[in-house]
């Protein structure tokens, strides 16, 4: 199924919505604006005609001298179907995406890492906080403008004991949370 | 009488335990001896492969992937090329398709012996490790042969091989071949039927087809649950559309389904093999034709002036990929491993990015676990088969 | 170790007595029993299972056990790379050891960082614990562990108790 047939099935479904076909060598992809996102994947996912039921990936690109500077792209399967898709949303660095995670379960931790790789806030995600790097560290690392070498004191010390109420006090701390603006939102805890 | 105040134990399973399978530090919510809650952490062994990469030229990235998941390194490094060569719109001769072929079993049966070894010691089988490992030493021979390093060869190169296969690869592999499957045999009759294996791994750390679909564990784990996914028969690669072979499924989704889901594996990748090695041809084709890629060999170095040129291109300022992206997925040993390789039609990559079957894995792991005793956490991580550099890269 | 004197001092020359002194015998059978924590972190972990299985037997060097607990280990090989995130727990592992310990660093990338130079990755653990001795190798082979093993042995024989 190539691009143009899936945004042939998927306009109908979602309105208003401006799909884009994308360039690819290897299987369909598609452009996807950030706010009919979460409608395209439950559309892609429960529509018979469709039915990816997998989410295998989400990752980012950072195109950096570009505006908007990074993509998002998802990569879904439709075992049933044989099918693979390439999902691509185009964020700004000040931009947000909405979570699927309601759609697909496996969008939790990819996503976490998207956001402590990239910096991208998902809308919505009930857990947003650093899953590679320590919890306290500064900067999004794989994003054009981080350095490769650092140079920095390795930290050999941390808190013997730590209370659980502690523990999970820290866990809510390091979360983003950001809910989906009404109008105009609250500005990103970043 | 007072009411008897209960409240739950949290303890933590650190990241240096001798049952995490490398670095993954798991917080347990314990009543009694049941798991209330886990919540893991990773990034114990985050490498920043993705980002060295970006710095390094094309064929130079194949060292770096192949650490990541260093329990099936050639596997890493077939995907790597494999979407490098789609985006240069490369075609193998098929004696190089053959040869992957075999090597990506070969790596196959490597990897699993580790995961027998260790999950069954683990469980307290503790002898099945020295042999699995006793197997492995002949499948390391066999890489040291072809490449003279035992554990990552960086034999597969971005335009097929790196040099032809040396003498005596034939005989090795086919010996190896005709000893393994009695082997195999015998560490099934040590297990299988074995009442406390059964009672460790029966029931435990059940997962239906839907559910792991769901958290996208697409592997022996989705396989051990009902489904057939199988990239190698869903969408062939290098050549696997002409081989025959089973894709072995079962229904009950436990512990004990993924250990004779990977058993079966395990013998039809000797059936792979051995089809593998009746085809290669013991000298022949081992690259591609397209000299922007491949580096001439060495005696037209020496002698004409084009392939000096070619061969200086090619190992300093590197060749140029067009821009795009790409994403061609293999079948590992742990599900489906793919990287999505962005390039920007420069000489370096732009983005690299490993679609890892362990992180999946470990993201799953609070939801399998919960309700199970605390025994069960060590045989679950072992049957999901995660490895900690695939889950951080 | 037997040391033959000039002076019997009075006792029958035929009789199986050896002398040496306490701190040598201490050091020689704190070689013949090293039992290493486990400390494997990637890569070079599984060719330390290597290492210790059946071909590369190193219980025939001492290393009978790996142990679980660091509390009850002599030796600390830290095979892998040590990212930044684990260098706390790392470090604290090496203080619950007792005394006497040693640290092997297997491996380039514990050696020196390795073909990682970058953010995540510790340029080499001796910035965060005291190392005996390297042992070079991308993973290094188990005989080379083992060479680095006898070396260590031959260190501690030198060293003072």
């Amino acid at each position: 199924m190539d691009a143009p047939a899936v945004i042939d099935a998927l306009s109908p479904l979602v309105s208003g919505a401006a799909y884009e076909a994308g360039a690819s060598v290897d299987f369909a992809t598609i452009y996807v604006p950030a706010d009919r996102l979460v409608e395209t994947c439950t559309a892609l996912r429960d529509t018979p005609s469709l039915s990816f039921n997998v989410l295998l990936e989400v990752t980012a690109a950072d195109y950096l001298p570009r505006d908007p500077r990074f993509e998002v792209v998802y990569h879904l399967l439709s075992v049933s179907r044989r099918q693979r898709l390439r999902l691509k949303v185009r964020v700004a660095e000040t931009g947000f995406v909405p979570t699927v995670q309601g759609v697909w379960l496996s969008a939790g931790w990819l996503e976490r890492e998207v956001w402590d790789m990239f910096g991208i806030i998902f809308d919505g995600h009930p857990d947003l906080r650093r899953l590679l790097m320590p919890e306290d560290w500064e900067g999004h690392p794989q994003r054009k403008d981080y350095p490769v070498q650092i140079q920095k004191a390795v930290q050999t010390y941390e808190p013997l004991e730590i209370s659980e109420a502690e523990f999970k006090a820290n866990i809510v701390r390091d979360r983003v949370t950001r809910t989906e603006p009404k109008a105009e939102g609250p500005e990103p805890k970043a | 009488m007072a009411e008897l105040r209960t409240e739950t134990m949290t303890v933590n399973m650190g990241p240096q335990h001798p049952s995490t399978h490398g670095v993954l530090r798991l917080v347990l919510e314990l009543d009694g001896e049941v798991v209330q809650s886990a919540s893991p952490t990773i990034g114990y062994l985050h490498t920043g492969i993705e980002k060295t990469a970006e710095q390094k030229k094309w064929q130079q990235v194949i060292p770096l992937v192949e650490r990541m998941d260093y329990l099936g390194a050639q596997s890493n490094s077939l995907a790597y090329a494999l979407s490098v060569e789609k985006l240069l719109g490369l075609e193998m001769p098929q004696r190089v398709k053959d040869i992957r072929v075999l090597i990506a079993e070969l790596q196959r049966l490597s990897s699993h012996l580790i995961w027998l070894g260790t999950h069954s010691m683990e469980i307290g089988a503790v002898s099945m490790l020295f042999y699995a490992i006793r197997e492995r030493e002949l499948l390391l021979n066999i890489n040291e042969l072809l490449a003279g390093f035992r554990f990552f060869p960086s034999y597969i190169r971005i335009g097929g091989l790196r040099e032809d296969l040396p003498r005596g690869f034939h005989e090795a592999v086919s010996a190896f071949l005709d000893r393994f499957p009695g082997k195999l045999d015998e560490y099934e009759g040590l297990l299988t039927k074995n009442d406390i294996f059964l009672r460790r791994t029966e029931g435990v750390g059940v997962v239906s087809q839907e559910d792991a679909l769901a958290w996208g564990l697409v592997g022996p784990i989705a396989r051990a649950a009902g489904s057939d996914y199988d990239v190698r028969r869903y969408f062939p690669y290098t050549g696997y559309e002409a081989y025959e072979f089973e894709v072995p499924t079962a229904t009950e989704g436990d512990v004990f389904a993924r250990y004779r889901v990977r058993m079966r594996e395990m013998r039809e990748s000797v059936k792979i093999c051995r089809q593998a090695i009746d085809r290669i041809a013991p000298s022949g084709a081992f690259a591609c034709n397209d000299t922007r890629v491949v580096p001439p060999p060495k005696d037209k170095v020496y002698t004409e002036m084009e392939a000096l040129i070619q061969h200086f291109l090619i190992y300093s300022q590197g060749f140029t990929v067009p821009a795009g992206d790409a994403y061609v997925p293999v079948e590992g040993p742990r599900g489906e491993h793919g990287t999505y390789v962005v390039s920007d039609g420069t000489n370096r990559p732009w983005r690299v990015k490993m679609r890892a079957p362990s992180f999946m894995a470990i993201q799953a792991l609070p939801s399998l676990v919960q309700g199970g005793l605390i025994a069960d956490v060590v045989a679950v991580i072992g049957s999901n088969d995660v490895v900690m550099g695939d889950c951080d890269r | 170790m037997t040391h033959q004197d000039e002076h019997d001092h009075g006792l029958d020359p035929d009789l199986p007595i050896l002398t040496t002194t306490v701190e040598r015998i201490v050091q020689w059978a704190r070689t013949s029993a090293i039992w290493p924590a486990q400390f494997g972190l990637a890569c070079c972990a599984i060719e330390m299972m290597a290492m210790a299985a059946s071909r590369y037997d190193i219980a025939r060097f001492g290393a009978e056990v790996f142990r679980g607990s660091p509390r009850q280990s002599d030796l600390m090989i830290v095979a892998g790379r040590l990212s930044r995130k684990m260098a706390p727990a790392m470090r604290r592992v090496y203080d619950q050891m007792p005394e006497p310990k040693w640290v092997i660093s297997m491996g380039a990338c514990a050696s020196v960082g390795g073909v990682f130079d970058n953010y995540a990755i510790v340029q080499g653990v001796d910035q965060v614990v005291p190392v005996d001795v390297y042992v070079p190798g991308c993973p290094p082979r188990p005989e080379s562990l083992i060479y680095g093993i006898v070396q260590l042995q031959q260190k501690i024989l030198r060293s003072r108790a």
